[in-house]
């Protein structure tokens, strides 16, 4: 059985695209059961989302400037 | 000039797919639109006059993000300015052995897990978010920082990040899960916790 911290660190892979696909069914049975697991995986998620727009932010704060 | 045309042609379009990238990695260090879009430029400039010294040995990219470098520490060199970014290149021994105990018990269980978070595209909108935001990806260790920013913001690959880092691809999947994790936290803590205890301060 793979534990929480086994789990967040394949979710990290699945973000990049590089978990394989047992990786990958193994944290979607995991996180039907874990609901702290599933907020890493969405909020990891977001954070990329967060992450790519901060560059844009970023370009828009200089430009005000 | 050796070069024949339809070389030209192709090595400048295909230098051409990289700028965005290139872009985003010189805005990061440089933090100004003109002078990351000079380096840039210079950087494509150079590529394609020194083109035939590429001898495919490394990826593309990685040989322009070699010479973006020089460019942007000629920049450096040639400013007074102070450095107000976390130096992409500055790679120190690595300082992020605190690990996964913070987080995690020996057991491999939560400490105290990840909570949901209230309306998190709200926070997109929102100018204070984004002061949170930097703070926290500062608080990184300096070459989890890099990591993190070179995949993230930049958008290389892994395997590219791996050889801009030399990084095995083992620390790689584990540094990028450890600034995740403490990103995770820093944004629970300093915003959606944050901005949850002070409505409910109100309700009292
Ligand atoms: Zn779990």
């Amino acid at each position: 059985m793979r534990n929480c911290r086994d789990i967040t660190l394949l979710i990290s892979k699945e973000l990049d695209n590089e978990s394989t696909l047992a990786e990958r069914f193994a944290v979607g049975l995991h996180v039907l059961m874990c609901s702290r697991c599933k907020n890493f995986q969405t909020q990891s998620t977001f954070i990329s989302k967060a992450a790519h727009r901060f560059t844009e932010h970023l370009g828009e704060e200089i430009e005000k400037k | 000039m050796t070069k024949n045309i339809a070389e030209q042609r192709m090595s400048e379009q295909v230098l051409a797919e990289h700028r965005p990238v290139l872009f985003r990695y010189a805005l990061l260090q440089l933090r100004d639109h003109e002078l990351a879009d000079d380096a840039v430029q210079e950087t494509l400039l150079a590529a394609w006059q020194a083109a035939s010294n590429f001898e495919g040995k490394a990826s593309l990219r990685s040989w322009l993000i070699g010479i973006l470098k020089h460019k942007i520490a000629d920049h450096w060199r040639r400013s007074v300015r102070e450095v107000v970014t976390p130096e992409l290149d500055q790679i120190d021994a690595d300082n992020g052995a605190v690990d996964e105990d913070d987080f995690f018990t020996s057991n491999g269980e939560w400490h105290s897990g990840p909570s949901a978070w209230n309306d998190p595209e709200a926070a997109l909108k929102q100018q204070e978010f984004w002061i949170i935001y930097e703070t926290c990806q500062n608080n990184l260790p300096p070459q989890m920082a890099k990591v993190f920013m070179l995949r993230e913001l930049v958008g290389l690959k892994a395997d590219e990040v791996c050889r801009e880092t030399g990084l095995s691809t083992a620390n790689y999947w584990v540094t990028m899960h450890r600034a995740r994790l403490r990103l995770r936290e820093c944004l629970e803590i300093r915003w959606f916790n944050n901005s949850k205890s002070i409505k409910e301060s109100h309700h009292a």
